[in-house]
C-alpha cells in the first residue's frame, strides 16, 4: 500500500504554497456564519478547470498537478484544498470523483466533491492527512 | 459456534451483550484500529493501482476476513456474541427497530447531525470519534437525508442473478457481480447504503459508526447467497493479474489468507436462516 508521512503530505501542502497560505486567510472560525460569496478569482482558471472560489464560506480551491508525489497518482493529478487544508481526493475509472469526505457518492468534477465536502463538514475544520 | 442473525430477530439480552462488547473494545482502544485500517486502505486503493479492500476483486473476502477479526474481538470480551446482518431491503427506514435507543441510537438532530440517543450519541460518554477526517468528535448520522432510499429486495435480486463474479479491468468500472454489489455500477446496493446513513459512514471512517459491521454483515450474506445460484461460478481472476488479488494470492494487511481461503464461510460462523 502507499504510504505517506504527515511530514510528506504537509510539504504537499507547501508545494501549492502561494493559494495554500491566502486559503487560510478567510479562518475557520467565522466559516460558519459567513454566507455564499461570489467565486474570489472567477476566471483565472477557466482553461484547465481550475478553481478557486468561496462557498458557503469555505475557500475552496483545486488545480491540476502539484509537485509531484503520493496525490498524483491517487488525485488523477489533482490537489484540492478546503481553507488552505488538502481534502483527499480520488479519481475513479470513469472520471467520476471523492473525496474522503463523501467516498462513496461520486461526483463528476473536482469541484463538486469539493463543494459536497463542504456541505457535509457543516463548517468543521478538515483534519489534516496523516496515514503514518 | 458463531451465528450471525438478523438484527431484527435479536432479543433485548443480545443486543445489550452486542453493545456492551463494542462499548468495551472502544475503551480498551481495540475498536479505533480498525477504523484506522479500513481508512488507510480505502484511501489506498485505487482503480489504477494496487486495490485490496475495496474497487477490486478481493472486496468481498477483504471485508469477510474483517469482519471476522473483529468478530474475534468482540467475542474475547463476551464469547456469546456474534455480528448481526442488518437486512436494508426489509427494515428501510428511521423507524425500524435497529435505530432505537436500546440498540444504534437514532439519527442525527438537524443542527449538526450530532446522535443524540443510544449508547453511542456522545452525552453517553463512551464513543468518542478520534480517528477522524475532520474537527468533530460525535457521531453524525442523516438517515434518508434528502429523500434518499435504500436499494429494495427487487433491486438486490437482479444482482444477485449477474453469473460472472467480476470482470476486467477488476476495478470501479467493472461489469458483473462484485462490482454491482459494491455499487459503482448500476443500481448500486453497498455504496448507497453508506450514503443513507450519511455521517461518518459517507466518508472514509465509515466503521466509526457501528452499523457498518451490519450493513458489512448482510453484503457479506449476499456473497452467501450469489454463491448459491451459481454454484459453478468462481472467484476471479485466477492468477497472473497485475494490481488485484487473484484467487491464490494473500491479502494485505494480514498476509496469510487468500480469497480461496475465504470463500466457505461455514468454518467462521453460520446465518440463522438459509441463504
Amino acid at each position: 500500500m502507499s504510504r505517506f508521512t504527515r511530514r510528506q503530505a504537509l510539504s504537499a501542502v507547501g508545494a501549492a504554497a502561494g493559494l495554500a497560505v491566502i486559503g487560510a486567510a478567510p479562518a475557520v472560525g467565522s466559516a460558519r456564519d459567513r454566507a455564499p460569496k461570489t467565486p474570489a478569482t472567477p476566471h483565472a482558471h477557466a482553461a484547465s478547470g481550475a478553481f478557486d472560489e468561496v462557498y458557503l464560506g469555505r475557500r475552496i480551491q483545486g488545480a491540476p498537478g502539484h509537485g509531484g508525489g503520493h496525490h498524483d497518482h491517487h488525485g488523477g493529478g489533482w490537489t484540492v484544498h478546503i481553507d488552505g487544508e488538502e481534502l483527499h481526493l480520488m479519481r475513479n475509472a470513469d472520471g467520476t470523483w471523492i473525496s474522503v469526505i463523501t467516498h462513496y457518492e461520486p461526483l463528476s468534477t473536482p469541484r463538486a466533491a469539493a463543494r459536497a465536502a463542504v456541505r457535509e463538514l457543516q463548517g468543521a475544520a478538515l483534519v489534516p492527512l496523516d496515514l503514518s | 459456534m458463531t451465528v450471525r442473525k438478523n438484527q431484527a430477530d435479536l432479543t433485548g439480552t443480545e443486543k445489550r451483550a452486542f453493545v456492551d462488547a463494542l462499548l468495551e473494545l472502544k475503551r480498551s482502544g481495540r475498536y479505533d484500529s480498525f477504523v484506522t485500517t479500513h481508512n488507510a486502505f480505502i484511501m489506498g486503493d485505487t482503480d489504477s493501482g494496487d486495490r485490496v479492500g475495496h474497487r477490486s476483486p478481493s472486496f468481498l473476502p477483504w471485508h469477510r476476513r474483517f469482519l471476522i477479526e473483529f468478530e474475534q474481538a468482540l467475542q474475547s470480551v463476551d464469547p456469546s456474541v456474534a455480528l448481526p446482518y442488518w437486512d436494508w431491503t426489509a427494515d428501510r427506514t428511521p423507524a425500524a427497530s435497529l435505530w432505537a435507543a436500546d440498540f444504534l441510537g437514532g439519527s442525527g438532530r438537524s443542527r449538526d447531525g450530532q446522535v443524540v440517543d443510544g449508547p453511542f450519541a456522545a452525552a453517553a460518554g463512551g464513543w468518542g470519534i478520534s480517528i477522524r477526517v475532520d474537527g468533530r468528535g460525535y457521531l453524525r448520522r442523516t438517515l434518508g437525508a434528502g429523500g434518499r432510499q435504500l436499494p429494495t429486495r427487487a433491486e438486490v435480486d437482479t444482482v444477485l442473478a449477474m453469473s460472472t463474479y467480476d470482470m476486467p479491468p477488476w476495478n470501479s468500472a467493472s461489469d458483473g457481480f462484485r462490482n454491482h454489489l459494491e455499487g459503482w455500477r448500476g443500481v448500486n446496493l453497498h455504496n448507497r447504503v453508506h450514503v443513507w446513513v450519511g455521517g461518518q459512514m459517507a466518508t472514509g471512517v465509515s466503521p466509526n459508526d457501528p452499523v457498518f459491521w451490519l450493513h458489512h454483515a448482510f453484503i457479506d450474506k449476499l456473497w452467501t447467497e450469489w454463491q448459491a445460484l451459481h454454484p459453478d461460478s468462481p472467484y476471479l481472476p485466477g492468477t497472473g493479474t497485475a494490481n488485484v488479488v487473484d484467487l491464490h494470492d494473500t491479502m494485505r494487511p494480514w498476509n496469510d489468507v487468500t480469497p480461496a481461503d475465504m470463500l466457505d464461510h461455514t468454518p467462521h460462523y453460520t446465518y440463522d436462516r438459509a441463504a
